[in-house]
């Protein structure tokens, strides 16, 4: 087999593997219980899911141009998925879409007056 | 930021200092650098003429919006950088596969989640960010809330059975952040890692 034929083989094993985790936190969000759990989902297996998907693109493309922006696609979704899950979590924390019963402690809402006051402040500064 | 006094800082913190003007600089030079990286990347041809129109274009974005002042006192230490990232990785497919497996396992018995509070033991910016943007994609934890003065985040976990599985995974979230701080911190930094091991769990007794 050439190494054309195996890179072939590699990126396609990517690409599905990728596909099947996005799959997989799909149909997380669907099942999971409450808002939290389900960010959990949008997180994890989505970025890793993408980053096969790019990689087996990147294999398959194997041009310098391509490469490059695979690459940025990559790092930005590394550096933005934590970002999108924080700021989804924290609009939804003390509302109703999280199940409190499913909660073995919860160790924020002692500190949930003190954060509010203190993002006013700096909102002031 | 006024609040400072109102809550007890994590031990061995000094105040932060201001930026000196060798500080700044360095500050600039990094953003500059990082910019004209993703400028290069993104064009991806013709190396040598896009890093000089990337400077132009970088100088004249950082003059126009300046970037928040964020601190990178340390360095880079590669032999801990590439023991980060290997491990980075692993726990990222693990994590993706615990996911997919509870997303799709015949319906079992209800896993348990928490949020907890985990007080870092170096509260530079750079850190309470890198840290809280591995946690998310590492297993079991996601980001909720990052409380700036104090240098604490709020970490939810997912899937717990138990209250010790829970402080094993506050040991966990300490060993990440000591895995950042010896990739890329200042020696200042370094030993406050070292001096404070994993404080004692349940600092603030809030459980409910």
């Amino acid at each position: 087999m050439s190494l054309d034929a195996v890179l072939d083989v590699i990126a396609a094993a990517c690409l599905v593997v990728g596909a099947l985790l996005s799959l997989a936190a799909g149909v997380a969000l669907v099942r999971f219980p409450d808002l939290l759990t389900r960010m959990h989902a949008a997180a994890k297996p989505q970025v890793l899911g993408l980053l096969l998907v790019l990689l087996g693109c990147a294999l398959r493309l194997r041009t310098g141009v391509d490469i490059t922006t695979l690459v940025l696609v990559g790092v930005f979704q590394l550096a933005t998925a934590p970002v999108a899950a924080h700021m989804v979590g924290r609009a939804g924390y003390p509302h109703e879409y999280i199940r409190t019963d499913l909660l073995l402690t919860d160790e924020l809402a002692a500190h949930l007056d003190r954060l509010a006051g203190d993002q006013k402040d700096s909102a002031h500064a | 930021m006024s609040a400072d006094q109102m809550t007890p800082a994590p031990p061995a913190d000094p105040p932060k200092p201001r930026l000196t003007r060798a500080a700044r600089r360095r500050n600039r030079i990094i953003a500059m650098t990082g910019l004209t990286a993703i400028w290069v990347l993104l064009w991806g041809t013709h190396f040598w003429a896009n890093v000089i129109s990337g400077l132009v274009v970088v100088a004249i974005l950082l003059a126009v919006f300046p970037l928040p002042p964020v601190t990178f006192a340390g360095r880079i230490h590669p032999l801990p950088m590439l023991r980060f990232w290997l491990r980075f990785l692993q726990d990222l497919v693990i994590a993706s596969i615990q996911i997919a497996w509870l997303a799709l396992r015949p319906a079992g018995g209800q896993a348990r989640s928490a949020i907890i509070a985990v007080p870092l033991r170096v509260n530079t910016d750079l850190n309470l960010t890198l840290t809280a943007e591995a946690l998310t994609l590492v297993p079991g934890s996601l980001i909720l809330e990052a409380d700036r003065s104090t240098g604490t985040l709020f970490v939810h976990v997912i899937n717990l059975r138990n209250r010790e599985e829970l402080e094993e995974f506050r040991r966990g979230v300490y060993a990440l952040e000591a895995r950042i701080v010896s990739a890329l911190g200042s020696p200042d930094e370094l030993r406050r890692i070292r001096e404070n091991p994993p404080a004692p769990s349940d600092l603030e007794g809030a459980s409910r």
